[in-house]
């Protein structure tokens, strides 16, 4: 397990900030994606979320709802998906997360699905449907050697977002705005005010930012408010739309280039 | 010894089901609604404004009908129907739409969002929204629309936008989603009318209480006509909130015998079906915890009931609880003897049930052989059928 902290700060120290990027597990296919995510790992991305597939992916806008779709009807399983996630930490020595849905999780079994996943080489977890009113709940001991990264919101209060900083673990994960996951053209003048606002407030955590971040100048305008940034849908997209490898490779690196300041 | 009935706790868990499964953008949304709600529902002017409503427009107390025919014709136990086909829009759904509505107005909520499987939560949240004039955005699977075409219609002669939803099975549960995905980006301006004793606290609580008053009704009826408590109560259960209104008044009355009837589709050793209860696993869906019908993967189930309204993978996490403490016996009844007991009741006693209410009513077939004369049962007939029409004159071929 990689201290996710830990590795933020040093890219940080670099003068950069810290690019992670979303890919759904099994999209478009299995082979394909374990193309895709070491492309991704080679051509800048710090950080790979990896995505587990949910029927009813609630939090999410309608791309990343089609990949999960997509690799569900690839029939992909919690099983596979720890054999995946093997691979690349054997592949690359970047932080491995993963992002999915509380049932499929508490299906396979906490205990189970702990141990597989620190064996698998993952070093955190981001579940959008456990707020911090149900951590105690849903995180019970087992999950103690993985870090469990939470999320704030334009909707979380100030005396909030210092009680999910407490609780987080290897960064905090700032929802730029109200919805979805999503493709979103600019981020209104309110969004960076709430930006502002969360970054002074988190003092314990690295703070990330992801949703609706889809191009260089995005990363740019957002670089100011945070110690790094999180694209998901857009890469998605990319895939959905059939875009070539290179084409996605160089929209990563254009990515990663913007995070240097 | 009589246990003290007493759920949601205040982290808003019947037992360990129920909570607040959901993204962190709606937290504040549903804080919020809590307070709110917990300051209204003994404030009397909230209370008496209510009333009225029930009164003078949803048209409440419904009526405790002696079916004479169907006593005679079992000749084994009274046999009462509970009337919330009566209801103004045609089901109990009203009931939760009025409170709602006005909790929304007191939020200073200028837009109302509802999903809607038969279309009776739909159009009675299209209802209130005409009557308070607010406007009113209904999301219904793509499957459901044709369904309920003439209940789509009713909702958009309201005012209302009636967005299909072409997501997963195009049913309920993905109305749901959808409507919860509109509630996560409209949260600031929009306020969410659940239509079930589901999702995340403090819904299943709100909209339990809401349809209580099918009970407490019930209750005040039956010992005015009887002098006692009733032996057995049935009610349908999809999301489960004709039941547990109808329930909760009796929970404390252990001489009570509670029985909620799932939808069980083509059978239950087939995979389509709704028997939630009956042969679900608990887990973690639409923000909360409750029994769910998933595989081995916990990956939703696609699922099947010839009643739009029962055509849901999850149950109320308050039916979860009570399944678990044996307060009340869950059973099913398939799509055939849900169509069977439609044309039954409206043979016997001139009442056209909804698709979802036959599903009570035909458990009383099952039920009645081991009861004797002076029992009482009471169904609760949560709606009336004439929305399914399209489906019973397919379902039958066109013939009666």
């Amino acid at each position: 397990m990689i201290n996710i902290s830990e590795y933020i700060k040093t890219i940080n120290n670099n003068r950069k900030k810290a690019l992670s990027i979303f890919l759904t597990a099994g999209f478009p296919t299995k082979k394909e994606f374990i193309e895709l995510a070491k492309n991704v790992l080679d051509n800048g991305a710090d950080l790979l979320e990896i995505g587990i597939p949910f029927s009813d992916p609630l939090a999410d806008g309608p791309i990343i709802q089609a990949s999960s779709q997509i690799a569900l009807e690839n029939k992909i399983n919690i099983d596979e998906i720890f054999e995946m996630c093997y691979e690349l930490k054997n592949y690359s020595n970047k932080p491995i997360i993963l992002m999915g849905y509380a049932n499929p999780i508490l299906k396979y079994g906490s205990e189970k699905f702990c141990n597989n996943a620190i064996r698998s080489g993952v070093s955190g977890l981001i579940i959008p449907d456990v707020p911090y009113e149900e951590y105690n709940s849903f995180f019970t001991n087992e999950f103690l050697h993985l870090q469990k990264i939470l999320l704030t919101t334009p909707t979380s209060s100030n005396e909030r977002i210092k009680k999910i900083d407490e609780l987080s673990e290897g960064f905090v994960y700032c929802v730029s705005v109200t919805g979805t996951t999503g493709i979103r053209n600019n981020f209104d003048e309110n969004t960076f005010k709430n930006l502002e606002r969360t970054y002074s407030l988190i003092k314990k955590n690295k703070m990330m930012i992801g949703f609706g971040i889809s191009n260089a100048e995005n990363v740019k305008s957002l670089a100011p408010y945070c110690d790094g940034v999180i694209v998901g849908s857009a890469i998605i997209k990319m895939i959905l739309n059939k875009k070539e490898m290179s084409e996605i490779n160089s929209f990563i690196s254009s990515l990663n280039d913007s995070c240097s300041y | 010894m009589k246990i003290n009935y007493n759920y949601p706790d205040k982290s808003g868990k019947f037992g360990s089901y129920g909570g607040k499964y959901v993204p962190e953008t709606l937290i504040h949304a549903l804080e919020e609604l809590e307070t709110l709600y917990i300051n209204q529902k003994n404030d009397k002017d909230f209370l008496t404004e209510l009333e009225l409503l029930q009164r003078e427009y949803n048209g409440r107390p419904t009526p405790l009908t002696f079916a004479k025919r169907l006593t005679e014709y079992f000749g084994k136990a009274k046999i009462y129907l509970k009337r919330e086909d009566l209801c103004h829009t045609g089901a109990h759904k009203l009931n939760n739409a009025l409170g709602q509505i006005l909790l929304a107005k007191k939020l200073g909520k200028k837009r109302i969002i509802a999903e809607t499987g038969a279309g009776q939560h739909g159009v009675a949240t299209a209802t209130v929204c005409a009557k308070f004039g607010l406007k009113c955005v209904i999301y219904l699977g793509e499957v459901d629309i044709e369904r309920q075409k003439l209940n789509v219609f009713r909702m958009k002669m309201m005012g209302a936008e009636v967005i299909p939803v072409t997501s997963g099975s195009k049913t309920l549960k993905d109305a749901t989603n959808e409507a919860i995905r509109d509630w996560v980006t409209n949260v600031n301006d929009t306020h969410y009318i659940i239509g079930s004793v589901v999702g995340p606290h403090p819904y299943p609580m709100i909209v339990r209480d809401f349809q209580s008053i099918i009970g407490i009704e019930t209750k005040e009826q039956i010992l005015s006509i009887e002098k006692r408590l009733p032996d057995y109560i049935i009610a349908c259960v999809g999301g489960g909130s004709n039941a547990i209104g109808i329930f909760y008044p009796f929970l404390n009355d252990d001489e009570v015998n509670l029985i909620g009837v799932e939808a069980a589709g083509y059978g239950i050793n087939t995979n389509k079906h709704c028997a939630t209860l009956t042969l679900g696993s608990p887990g973690i869906f639409q923000g909360m915890k409750t029994y769910l019908l998933q595989d081995h993967y916990g990956q939703i189930s696609d699922v099947h009931s010839i009643s739009a309204g029962l055509d849901y993978p999850g149950v109320g996490p308050e039916h979860s609880l009570l399944k678990d403490i044996k307060k009340v016996k869950y059973e099913y009844s398939t799509d055939e003897e849900a169509l069977e007991a439609t044309i039954f009741l409206s043979k016997h006693e001139g009442i056209l049930p909804a698709l979802e209410s036959a599903h009570a009513v035909a458990f009383l077939k099952k039920l009645i052989p081991n009861l004797s004369k002076d029992e009482i049962v009471i169904i609760n007939i949560s709606g009336r059928g004439d929305k399914d029409l399209n489906t019973i004159i397919d379902s039958l071929g066109g013939k009666i």
